[in-house]
């Protein structure tokens, strides 16, 4: 589903990402770990195509119509609109525009790609009502502007939505967990399972492995200064909660 | 409106860039000599056949700009305007006894149809009268006959001049008194043409009216005036539309618009302008000078401005309200966009007269490129204004870092019954905003769009439907290449 090899990568000129491997396949989730700074979220931001970061070696492919195909050249939208998710560890305040409005403009822009009709608000209405009861969403919610004055739980409920929206194939799950609180947690952690299908796939970023207890990867990588240094089952998780990274690093 | 046909025919200027309404019409024009005097203007009321006493005002508006000073005190610069180097008339020739749009140049026709405003009966627009202002005439209002029916009258202002001068005469200049400012004398003693509409006491009207302006002559201004009456307990919603050709010199256009609300009357009047704006470096576009000002006379009355700026090359207007009825309201919606190197200095005056008047003021500023954005406002609550209400809000939001945003609120307050709110902000479109929605699967120009419609959501909502999708249209066609 997604293929990372050898990922050289900058931002602002810093070299961050240096020399990445990563293979995920359909039906697996996966958990990136690591201590502060060492690359997590460039990580996920340059899989997304953010325009600030760039790749200066390797390559970074998605399974497109069946197809591992590299993706460097792809805009961030045109990545979106092949399959491709990622849950913003601070997602942004659109003022003005209602979370309605937003989530229905997205779910037709990806699927007029796909040659799939677009939703008037009322198709829309009845369809987000389903997946927002699954999040434990209240209905008023997505009367809001997207993200303003949101709690940070119901920021992070509401990348989790969007994405129960999108139906992506491959998503990456930057800090879900950051800023929540364990029934919090727990809400999106259900939302987040109740989308794992044996046809997509995940990569989950965290610093916790209390996350862990509720999204069961099948493979955990320890990610140390922009290089997966070790990789294992969810035991290594609970492992570098006892004993923090240092025995990792040396 | 329906989508506006592009033509091969723009004018040979480089670098207009998107401005699709830029080509120029051949017509065979009438056209006074340069220059500015009383036998100019004597030519013009000649021209316009107009009764003696409007040749009067004419002449005396005239006396008074001359001793008067251009002002300068605008948070923009422009270069010295040369008023003997204009032309102050210019008309498509025309055939004797003009009667059916038949008769109207085919060009002229033509013209206008190519943006977007059928005059033709059997194509005309549906829900709205047009009358169509090319240069300094206007060459033909639609709907006439329906609207007469109401007693309703929209006409060019030169024929309500000759057929209604007891209107003309009471309520002309009543607003915006030649004396106003130095562009309001110029445009009393030289205006000519615009539209008149009055309402009679308790007909709503029908239909949107509008007045769609065309300047196509080289080197000539346009003086427009625009009167509109709507006597007791009358409604009526008025729309405005602008477009001139691209062209490398600067072109002036100062108009005057009055608006005038008798007893518990309803005037909204709605402007998407787009006018040509200058190409990439500031060269060429319209110096829109407008003295545009509505006073609510009478009790419960009310008078609404919503304005879309998106054009000229400078945007200097403060559309106003003076609230003198007990109870009348005045509200300003307004979305100042500026790309490139165009400036605007716009905002509104609201003056609390009456007992228990009432005022919003929703601005929003957007400045793109190397753009000057500036929002100017006057709330005065005059010492009879008890319980006087003002709210207002301007906001402003930048795009790219080479643009700037100015706000400078005048609040007066000389009752001390009085409520008067006043709030602002400045934002930026960030390129994490862009990422966020492009990650979703906005394309970039979406993603701005969006965010834009946001941002304007409460002014939009003002705007009738037509003119709200236009208005949207016009902002998403100008940012399109200025987020990074």
């Amino acid at each position: 589903m997604l293929k990372i090899k050898d990922l050289y990568a900058s931002v602002n000129g810093n070299q961050i990402l240096k020399g990445l491997n990563l293979e995920v396949n359909a039906g697996e989730v996966h958990a990136v770990m690591g201590p502060n700074g060492s690359g997590k979220s460039t990580f996920s931001k340059v899989i997304a195509g953010h325009p600030q970061y760039s790749i200066d070696s390797g390559c970074v492919e998605l399974e497109i119509n069946g197809q591992m195909t590299d993706i460097k050249g792809m805009t961030p939208d045109e990545r979106a609109r092949e399959g491709f998710f990622l849950a913003f560890q601070y997602p942004v305040e659109i003022p003005g525009v209602p979370t309605s409005e937003f989530l229905r403009a997205a779910y037709n822009a990806v699927g007029r790609h796909h040659g799939i009709e677009a939703l008037d608000p009322i198709d829309f209405d009845a369809f987000i009502r389903t997946r927002m009861k699954v999040l434990q969403m209240d209905n008023k919610y997505i009367d809001r502007a997207v993200n303003v004055d949101f709690s940070g739980g119901e920021k992070k409920r509401n990348e989790i939505l969007q994405m129960a929206v999108l139906n992506p194939r491959m998503a990456i799950l930057d800090e879900t967990d950051s800023g929540l609180d364990v029934d919090s947690m727990k809400i999106v952690a259900h939302g987040v399972n109740s989308l794992r299908t044996r046809h997509n796939a995940m990569v989950v970023i965290t610093h916790y492995q209390r996350l862990l207890d509720y999204i069961k990867p099948d493979i955990v990588h320890i990610l140390y200064n922009g290089r997966i240094i070790k990789t294992g089952g969810p035991g290594l998780a609970l492992e570098v909660e006892n004993k923090g990274y240092d025995w990792l690093i040396k | 409106m329906a989508d506006h046909p592009t033509k091969d025919e723009t004018a040979d200027v480089k670098g207009a860039g998107d401005y699709k309404y830029g080509f120029i019409t051949d017509v065979d024009a009438d056209t006074a000599p340069k220059g500015l005097n009383e036998g100019i203007i004597a030519f013009i009321s000649a021209k316009k056949n107009e009764p003696l006493f409007m040749l009067n005002r004419r002449l005396e508006a005239y006396r008074r700009w001359q001793v008067m000073k251009e002002p300068h005190w605008a948070n923009f610069q422009y270069a010295p305007i040369d008023y003997q180097d204009l032309c102050y008339y210019s008309a498509p020739k025309k055939k004797a006894g003009l009667s059916s749009m038949e008769e109207v140049d085919q060009e002229v026709v033509k013209t206008f149809e190519k943006l977007g405003i059928p005059l033709g009966e059997q194509k005309r627009l549906a829900g709205v009268a047009v009358d169509a202002v090319f240069d300094s005439v206007s060459v033909g209002t639609t709907h006439q006959k329906d609207l007469e029916k109401l007693g309703i009258i929209f006409c060019p202002i030169s024929e309500a001049v000759r057929s209604r001068p007891d209107l003309i005469e009471k309520y002309l200049g009543s607003v915006v008194p030649a004396g106003d400012n130095f562009f309001a004398a110029l445009n009393a003693a030289v205006f000519t043409d615009g539209s008149f509409c009055y309402i009679p006491p308790g007909v709503r009207c029908p239909v949107e009216l509008s007045t769609y302006f065309r300047i196509n002559a080289k080197g000539t201004g346009q003086f427009e005036r625009t009167l509109i009456i709507a006597d007791k307990g009358a409604y009526v919603s008025y729309l405005e539309g602008c477009t001139a050709p691209v062209r490398d010199e600067n072109q002036l256009h100062a108009a005057v618009v009055e608006l005038i609300a008798l007893d518990d009357a309803e005037i909204k009047y709605s402007t998407v302008q787009n006018w040509y704006a200058g190409d990439k470096n500031g060269k060429g576009g319209i110096y829109n000078f407008v003295t545009k000002r509505g006073k609510c006379l009478g009790v419960r009355s009310k008078i609404a401005w919503t304005q879309v700026e998106a054009g000229s090359a400078i945007t200097w207007k403060y559309p106003g309200c003076i609230l003198m009825g007990d109870d009348s309201v005045g509200e300003f919606y307004s979305v100042a966009l500026t790309n490139n190197r165009m400036d605007a200095d716009t905002g509104t005056k609201m003056i609390h007269i009456g007992k228990n008047t009432r005022s919003t003021i929703i601005a929003k500023g957007i400045s793109s490129d190397q753009a000057h954005n500036s929002y100017r406002g006057l709330v005065k609550i005059m010492p009879g204004a008890t319980h006087a209400r003002n709210f207002s809000q301007c906001d402003s939001m930048l795009v790219g870092n080479n643009c700037s945003a100015n706000t400078f609120p005048d609040i007066q307050v000389q009752n001390n019954t009085a409520t008067v709110e006043h709030e602002a902000t400045t934002s930026r479109i960030s390129a994490e905003q862009i990422f966020y929605l492009q990650s979703r699967g906005l394309n970039k120009e979406e993603a701005v769009a969006l965010v834009i419609n946001g941002f304007c959501k409460e002014v939009f909502r003002t705007l009738p439907l037509e003119f709200a999708v236009e208005a949207v249209r016009l902002l998403e066609m100008k940012l399109e290449n200025s987020v990074g």
